[in-house]
């Protein structure tokens, strides 16, 4: 009830955020104009649009995530308003979980929403509607709860330009660590292929929620995968919750 | 009687500054707050009052000590159950409506939809805010934003009520509202700890007060013994007694047909203006002890320490 009412007052504040409809509007000219790159492009033209539109839907999704994810906590101690919040018989625990809610389901909702104007666009070049596509995006949305606690963290403790730093610099990383796994097996056994393995262990591996390349050229993705890149996003998100929660439990508001 | 609040040796230091140095806010901080009384906290800026206040909330963490509301430690959040506070700025979500923002403070208490519409519509008249219910907060005077934050303070019936500067920016009337609902919590057996600048008000409602100065706590008890330790001189009204015969006891400060009206120092002498007038077969209107205000009692103490 109370995490509830935290989510609800958070979505609130969110939508009335015009920076999110800024980034929507920007994916959903991304996505309109993958139509046109289809157009000039010569081969199979529906997976320009496939791939463009997932990708935009990735990328937005992202700063929409990070941008207001990132103010939220902070807004919150600036403002001054949680002195009113925590004078309740709230757990700290609550009100980061309320908060995090509040933004997964504005992101939901955002997801949604470019995910109509995607499948609209494909289904206007195919005339046929692809349900694979929405494994694709569930995927994203998979990431854009990860890096919505990943935000959420930073907030915590630090302020919206550094916070926005960090989490983008997380979601970079997360991108490119995947790199480690080769160097791992190029590398002679030895201590530094302990160093690394360790390094890519603690390292994020966003590339687990990205069957955009799968979906887009129709390959067959074995049913195990989803179910470990599923598990790894919900078990991560945890962990990065979990810090949040002790950090934001130790602090002192002055 | 039990405690609302026990607080027993806080201690609070802040690390501030580029190189960090500690600056101690609380230095052992000892008082309790008894139930159904109206406890007030003074003490000049930077004294440590809303360091007191925060911790007692549970919004900073103290160094040393135990507090404990209701015999609960303070660090658990049910402590808060039968808490209301009302912080000094009142800073709310400026985009809700009165109204919202109620039915969201009540949310975090649990209350079913019926309670919290009834409560609603009951605060909101309490605090003079039925007409502007439905406007957002950022439309909002001053005044007004202190009425909503009371409303929210009240929202889960508090057994305990905490007021960061309550009557802060208010108008005459508006203090005089606010003061007249904060006697009503007396009379509903509410406890009251609060802290406030303006010593009359405090001088008006308070059972008990503390002072707290350079993180220490240099007076504390019934407000009725603080200000009676020190009886300034007695005014004594009398009629039939020629202002001559009270030479030597008092000074005569005017006199009014055969009505005088007499200052007198020390309680002896009281006695014996009382036992002259009685002798003399004249008649004792008044007498009136005046004491020093808490104003001066707070100067004073504050000048000393």
């Amino acid at each position: 009830m109370k995490i509830r009412a935290i989510a609800g007052i958070t979505f609130k504040e969110a939508k009335r955020d015009r920076i999110l409809y800024l980034l929507f509007f920007f994916a959903a000219v991304g996505i309109v104009a993958s139509r046109v790159l289809a157009i000039l492009t010569v081969g199979d033209r529906i997976k320009i649009i496939k791939d463009v539109g997932l990708a935009s839907i990735s990328l937005f999704g992202v700063l929409m995530a990070i941008l207001i994810g990132t103010g939220l906590v902070y807004k919150e101690i600036d403002k001054k308003t949680i002195y009113t919040l925590l004078a309740k018989p709230l757990y700290r625990a609550e009100f980061i979980l309320g908060k995090f809610l509040g933004l997964v389901v504005t992101l939901f909702v955002m997801t949604a929403a470019m995910t109509l104007i995607f499948l609209a666009i494909a289904y206007a070049h195919t005339l046929k509607f692809e349900g694979r596509l929405l494994v694709a995006v569930a995927y994203i949305f998979l990431e854009l709860v990860l890096i919505t606690a990943v935000a959420i963290l930073f907030s915590s403790f630090s302020t919206p330009i550094l916070s926005s730093l960090f989490a983008l610099a997380f979601y970079l990383i997360g991108h490119l660590s995947w790199g480690l796994e080769l160097i791992i097996k190029k590398m002679q056994p030895g201590a530094g292929k302990v160093l690394v393995r360790g390094l890519y262990m603690i390292l994020p591996d966003l590339e687990n929620f990205n069957f955009k390349t799968e979906v887009v050229h129709g390959l067959t993705i074995p049913p195990g995968i989803y179910l470990s890149s599923f598990l790894y996003g919900v078990c991560y998100t945890a962990f990065i919750l979990g810090l949040a929660v002790l950090i934001f439990r130790r602090r002192d508001f002055i | 009687m039990a405690d609302a609040i026990r607080i027993e040796n806080l201690q609070k230091s802040f690390r501030i500054g580029f190189i960090p140095k500690t600056r101690e806010i609380l230095k052992g901080i000892t008082f309790s707050v008894r139930e159904g009384e109206t406890f007030g906290y003074l003490g000049p800026n930077g004294a440590g009052k809303t360091t007191t206040i925060k911790s007692l909330l549970g919004l900073i963490h103290p160094d040393a000590g135990t507090i404990t509301i209701f015999g609960r430690p303070h660090s658990s959040p049910r402590s808060r159950e039968a808490l209301g506070f009302l912080p000094e700025n009142p800073y709310f979500y400026d985009y809700l409506t009165g109204r919202e923002f109620l039915a969201f403070t009540a949310d975090l208490f649990g209350l079913c939809r019926e309670e919290k519409a009834e409560r609603i519509a009951r605060l909101l008249k309490l605090v003079g805010l039925e007409r502007a219910a439905d406007l957002p907060l950022r439309k909002y005077s001053r005044g007004m934003l202190q009425r909503a934050g009371l409303a929210q303070a009240l929202v889960n019936d508090p057994k305990l009520v905490v007021l960061d500067e309550p009557l802060g920016g208010m108008d005459p009337i508006g203090r005089k509202e606010i003061r007249d609902i904060i006697v009503r919590f007396k009379d509903e057996g509410k406890t009251v700890f609060f802290t406030s600048h303006i010593l009359q008000d405090i001088e008006m409602i308070c059972d008990r007060v503390a002072i707290i100065v350079g993180g220490r706590i240099v007076k504390e008890g019934g407000l009725r013994d603080l200000v009676s330790e020190k009886v300034l001189f007695t005014e004594v009204t009398v009629s039939g007694v020629p202002p001559l015969a009270f030479a030597g006891l008092g000074e005569s400060i005017s006199a009014q047909g055969d009505r005088v009206l007499l200052r007198v120092y020390g309680e002896a002498r009281v006695d014996e203006v009382v036992r002259l007038v009685h002798d003399s077969r004249g008649r004792l209107i008044a007498l009136s002890p005046r004491t020093e205000t808490l104003e001066d009692i707070f100067v004073d103490t504050v000048t000393r320490t």
